[in-house]
């Protein structure tokens, strides 16, 4: 994250300084940073709605038989934390929430999946195998309908807008299973 | 209607329902559930300040674009569509910068022209990976993320090349 950081920022002011509009740093401060404000907020309301949520799902244990049918699939894949039913949950929500793809809240159950898995994970600076694995899947997007591509597409006069519904499901699926193969295979080298 | 704006009254209302038959005190657990969600947002607000001052000012002081003027010759050799590889680029960093650029592409191309159904397949499979990596990590203070972002960009390669080919025999 160090280097990514770094090389954005340096890249950045590079060639913002080389083209002769230094100004662009300062619009961006003044700008753009302003929108994480924005984001922070908007975000706010969903997170504290999902996890307030979240409780009433781990206090009635409605995802209890869910988890059980789910058992071998989140020991293969989130194998450490198979064991903590409200990591297990918080997962399950998180990878839904992706798949149907409701914005925010998939991003606020996500931040919940992740304390969950801190709050078991042995080294607390560094990510445990479930939490890169579950990065890793949310990474690829599972996302089952693009809404907002579709959208766009009707915006834009597609004559069939839904088209390419089909095709990105082939393409997400093939590269969730990369993915997922590479995630496991670097988690046995032990990284 | 759409079918799925069901998904959430009845996953909303399963949930609720659910809890007040098996006697949760449903208000008092989410109102405390709740109180622990605008924690966890304040928490990362300094992470997405600095994600996105790095990613905006990579994109809009020309670093991207140079990128891009760079690599068109390279990847035309193959048959790659250039127009795309600005959305290439632009997708792993930020979600609302390469919705800039898909319509663009969209208003330029048409939707049902080759390369807008290749932009639009692309930026369904394709997920912003560093933004992604900050919050979440940052969330939690994990500073080392171990393969997370490799493999995000590995996936993120993947996804291109299923892409191309999905499209060139399904189209």
């Amino acid at each position: 994250m160090k280097k990514v950081w770094f090389g954005l920022i340096g890249l950045g002011i590079i060639f913002s300084v080389f083209t002769g509009r230094p100004e662009i740093v300062s619009n961006v401060i003044l700008y753009d940073i302003q929108k994480s404000v924005d984001l922070i907020l908007s975000l706010i309301s969903v997170m504290a709605f999902w996890t307030g949520l979240m409780r009433i799902v781990e206090k009635s244990g409605i995802l209890n038989k869910l988890s059980i049918v789910l058992k071998p699939l989140i020991g293969m894949l989130f194998k450490d934390i198979q064991y903590s039913t409200a990591a297990v949950n918080a997962v399950i929500m998180c990878i839904a929430a992706n798949m149907f793809g409701i914005g925010n809240s998939a991003t606020a159950l996500g931040i919940r999946a992740m304390e969950e898995m801190q709050y078991i994970n042995k080294n607390k600076n560094t990510a445990s195998n479930s939490m890169c694995m579950l990065l890793i899947i949310n990474m690829s997007s599972i996302q089952l309908l693009p809404l907002s591509v579709i959208k766009l597409r009707a915006d834009a006069g597609s004559l069939n807008p839904t088209d390419i519904i089909v095709p990105t499901i082939v393409a997400t699926a093939f590269s969730t299973i990369i993915a997922i193969l590479f995630a496991k295979y670097y988690e046995r080298k032990k990284i | 209607m759409n079918l799925s704006d069901l998904i959430l009254p009845v996953l909303i209302g399963g949930i609720l329902f659910y809890g007040m038959i098996n006697g949760v005190d449903i208000y008092a657990e989410f109102v405390e559930g709740a109180f622990d969600g605008v924690k966890s947002a304040v928490k990362i607000l300094p992470y997405i300040i600095a994600i996105i001052f790095a990613i905006n000012l990579f994109i809009q002081s020309g670093a991207e674009n140079f990128i891009v003027r760079i690599l068109t010759p390279i990847t035309s050799l193959v048959g790659f569509p250039p127009e795309l590889l600005s959305l290439i680029i632009v997708k792993p960093l930020s979600g609302g910068g390469s919705y800039g650029v898909i319509k663009t592409i969209l208003d330029n191309y048409g939707a049902d022209s080759y390369i807008g159904r290749c932009a639009s397949v692309l930026m369904g499979s394709a997920e912003t990976i560093f933004y992604t990596a900050a919050v979440y990590f940052g969330a939690v203070g994990i500073s080392n993320a171990r393969y997370t972002i490799k493999v995000g960009l590995i996936s993120h390669v993947a996804s291109i090349i299923a892409t191309l080919v999905v499209c060139k025999y399904m189209f």
